[in-house]
Formats: C-alpha cells, structure tokens, sequence
C-alpha cells in the first residue's frame, strides 16, 4: 500500500523565507516529525487563506501533503495566534530569540516532542509574563536540558570533588563548572559566583515559581544570563542574532520604559541562604500553559 | 548545470550560470533564457545589456527618501504639488509603486530598505532609521504613515519607529489592517478579524 499523501501536525512557525513569485518556504517546529521544512503557497497574496497560518509564532494545526522536494502546506486551523508577541516590542524580540535558538539547536526530521513542549509552553508565558528575562534564562536551561547539553552543576567536572562556595569558574566546552585547583586545565573558563551557581540549578530543577521569587540584583542576573548564552554560543559555535537585537531593546528601555528585569520581593519567612537569593519553596508549574 | 561544464560551449554555460543566480530563475529557465539570448538578433541582445548596464550606472537612491531614482532627488521628492508634511514610510522601494497606484496618497516617502529582522541580524542599523529621524527632526513633518507589512517583522519595526518617533511630537498612524475586498469571512484569521472589528468605521447616514 502506497503512503498516505497528507498527513496532520500540530506546528510552531519559526522561520520563513520568501519564495518565487508568492510563496514562502516556512521552517515549523511539530512534537512528531521535529522541524520540519514545508512551502506555503501563495501566503504573500492578500487574500490567501494561509496566511495567517504561516506567520512567525503561530500555533496551529497543519493539513501537509506529501511534495517533490518539500512538503506543502495545504490547510490548517490556528491555535494560538500569540497576538501579543506580536504587538509588544519587548515580547516580540523575546520570542524572535525563543524561536531563533529552536531553530538553530534543532535538525530537520529529528522528533524531540519535549522540546515542541517546551517551546509551546514558553511562548504561551510569554504572552502573559511581567519577568521576560527570567522566562528565558528558564527556557534555556530546559532548552539544554531536552538537547542533551544540561551542564554540571554539583561536581567538578575535571576532578570530580563536590562544587564548594568558593570561586569556581564555568567552561562552556566541558559543559560545567571547574574547582580552583583544576582551574588552570581550562584556559577559556570563565570565573562564576556561588549565587549564579545557586540560580543555574535552581533553572535547573525547573522550578519556575520558586525562580521567580528570587530577588536577584542586576548583577548576578547579568552574570547568569552572560554564563548560559557563553555556553549556547560555544555549542552553536556562532552568536545568537536576536540576542543582541535584545540587548539594543534593553539598552533603549534603560532610558524609557523598562523590559521588566528586577523581581518583586518574595514573602517574608522564605528560607534565605547564604547567596542574596531568597528562595521559598513552591511547587514547579512550568509545563502548565 | 554548473558540475558539468563541458556539456556546453564555456560561454553559453557562463551565461546560464549567471541567469541562475537571477531570483526566480531555476536551472531550467536558465537554459531557456540562455538558448534564446543566443538565437535572438544582435538589436535585441545590444537593448537588452545596455538597458542592463544602466540601470547600475544611471540609477541611485534618492537623498531624501531613498527611493530609486535617476537623479540625487527622485521625481516624487521634487514634485512641488507633494505634501512633504506627510511621510509614508515603507520597507522597499518597491512598496512605493502600489501606494502610488492608488493615486489616493498625495505626500511623500521614505524606503527603509528592509525591516527590522533580529533572526537574521538586521536591526535598525542596517535600516535607513538614523536617515528618517534625521528628516523628522529637521521639521516641518506633521504626521508620519507606517506602512510596513503587516506581519512579525513589520509590526516591530513599526512599533520600534513608534518609540523613536513619539517623543518628536508628530503625529503616527499605521496603515489599517483588516479584509481585503473580495474576501471570505469563513476563511480569515482570527488576527485579521480582531483588527477589522477594532478598526470599523461608522456609516455615516
């Protein structure tokens, strides 16, 4: 019996390039085939019923049929249309980054559904979060989490002796944190705070609502930021575009209004640690959009 | 086409090369244009490279609104009839011709020359954004037109120039998004819909 010649998926867009005359050739990410290449056409017409469809961000569920060279997109319904990242700057360039590392980390026809999971679940907070910031140094750990890159965050990864508070140092090429003694085997390492340690594992165990408690100053929020995307630029081994666009709206917002980046104080009586953070406990309500 | 370039004579195979390069242009097409190029008369083929060459040599951008333009200022841009208070601001010069189609738009423009991509590494920077302010703040604008396409790119530049432009004190409107004539309720998007509800006009009686 020969293949079906269309199958169903649920997809998130995350590319798209112009094509021909009217067409465009979309990069969508599904929980059952990866990401997945597919031509939509005529989308550049006004009155094209796909077009909505095929719009950066959108979540839908696609209609595809078998193609020569790529699939085409033949009908679908919008999930979620994510209007508001699509009419806040500052949302906006958090998902243009969402979605640029999905895009970047990811191979064609590799099935990886906590990673739709993932990416579903981030946009859809997106929508909604005041702490953007926060929300994306959460989707990046579990980002590297789901990949196969989750860094060491307790032992040294040369000797292997448990992490004291002292100052250790991050190497992005052996993925995890180096102790003073073996510091000098890793040129390229770079040094790290206990806090920033404290706050890695706390993405780490994915628990976005103890994160989000964190009073974290704008240094050591700099400090984790700068560690994570040091470590996903060594495994992309090229710097992340939509990061720096992030970086020009954060510098602009400095003059006027903010991308939200300090937190509000948790409740009193949470346990404090030796770091700055204040760290209540509270349960994990990531992967609930 | 290219792995098999003894298949042709060298200058023909130069030539199909260099129509592939062309953007809708496949290898086959590319033959075809070639194969004529080479029965066509010499008249014809003499036109066509000399209309080719000048386009390059003849054609710039215009100093004020970057259009494409056969002298330092386009013919928009000197048409004494304009309203230089009003400024469309669009990505290409491209988008030019159908908003001058319309024959319904009597100020003038300016070519960004692309949107705001942070994907693929185009900000503001490689836009003709600094030109834009530049003119807005020597005076005399009194509302400016953002006409850039209405998808994720267009509405950032958008809402981006929005913050430039606000703090000038000049009016900013943004083209209206909503159905095309000819269309089907059943088949639009909810994103579309929204805006077409938001921005209904009353019928006056």
């Amino acid at each position: 019996m020969s293949a079906p010649r269309s199958y169903r998926t649920e997809a998130i867009v995350l590319r798209r390039t112009e094509f021909g005359e009217a067409d465009r050739i979309v990069t969508f990410y599904t929980p059952e085939y990866g990401k997945l290449k597919a031509i939509a056409k005529g989308v550049r017409k006004p009155r094209s019923k796909l077009s909505g469809l095929v719009e950066l961000f959108t979540h839908s569920t696609l209609l595809l049929s078998h193609g020569h060279n790529l699939d085409i997109v033949s009908q679908g319904e919008a999930i979620h249309p994510f209007v508001p990242l699509k009419n806040d700057l500052n949302r906006s360039g958090c998902a243009f980054y969402v979605v640029e590392l999905v895009s970047r980390f990811t191979v064609e026809h590799q099935e990886n559904a906590p990673v739709f999971d993932l990416l579903l679940a981030t946009l859809v907070e997106l929508c909604q979060t005041s702490n953007m910031d926060m929300l994306l140094r959460c989707f990046e750990a579990d980002l590297l989490q789901c990949l196969g890159y989750r860094p060491n965050l307790h032992r040294c990864i040369t000797c292997n002796s448990l992490l004291r508070p002292v100052a250790n140092s991050f190497s992005p090429s052996g993925g995890g944190i180096i102790c003073p003694a073996c510091a000098g085997t890793e040129p390229v390492a770079r040094p790290i705070s206990a806090n920033a340690i404290k706050v890695l594992r706390l993405l780490q165990n994915n628990d976005y609502a103890a994160i989000c408690r964190v009073n974290m100053g704008k240094p050591l929020a700099s400090e984790v930021e700068h560690v994570l995307r040091s470590y996903i630029e060594y495994l992309l081994e090229r710097k992340v575009h939509s990061a720096s666009w992030l970086d020009k709206l954060r510098h602009d917002a400095r003059l006027s209004t903010a991308l939200v980046t300090t937190v509000s104080p948790g409740p009193p009586g949470g346990e404090a640690t030796t770091a700055a953070a204040v760290i209540p406990p509270g349960p994990a309500t990531r992967h609930s959009p | 086409m290219s792995n098999h370039p003894t298949l042709t004579a060298e200058p023909v195979a130069r030539l199909i090369e260099a129509l592939h390069k062309l953007p809708g242009i496949g290898p086959k097409s590319a033959q075809r244009l070639a194969y004529y190029i080479l029965q066509a008369d010499q008249q014809q083929i003499r036109d066509l490279s000399e209309a080719i060459s000048a386009v390059k040599a003849k054609v710039s951008l215009c100093s004020i609104c970057w259009n494409i333009s056969d002298a330092d200022i386009c013919h928009i841009c000197r048409d004494f009839k304009r309203d230089v208070s009003l400024v469309c601001v669009v990505e290409k010069p491209m988008d030019i011709l159908p908003l001058e189609r319309t024959r319904a738009y009597r100020g003038v423009y300016h070519a960004l020359h692309g949107t705001i991509a942070p994907s693929e590494g185009i900000g503001p920077d490689q836009l003709k954004v600094k030109e834009l302010l530049f003119r807005l703040r020597t005076g005399g604008v009194r509302e400016v037109i953002l006409a850039t396409n209405p998808n994720v790119e267009g509405e950032a530049t958008a809402l981006y120039l929005q913050r430039l432009i606000s703090p000038l004190g000049i009016k900013i409107s943004r083209l209206a998004r909503g159905l095309p004539f000819g269309a089907d309720l059943e088949y639009t998007d909810e994103v579309t819909l929204t805006s077409a509800l938001e921005g209904r006009q009353e019928l006056s009686s």
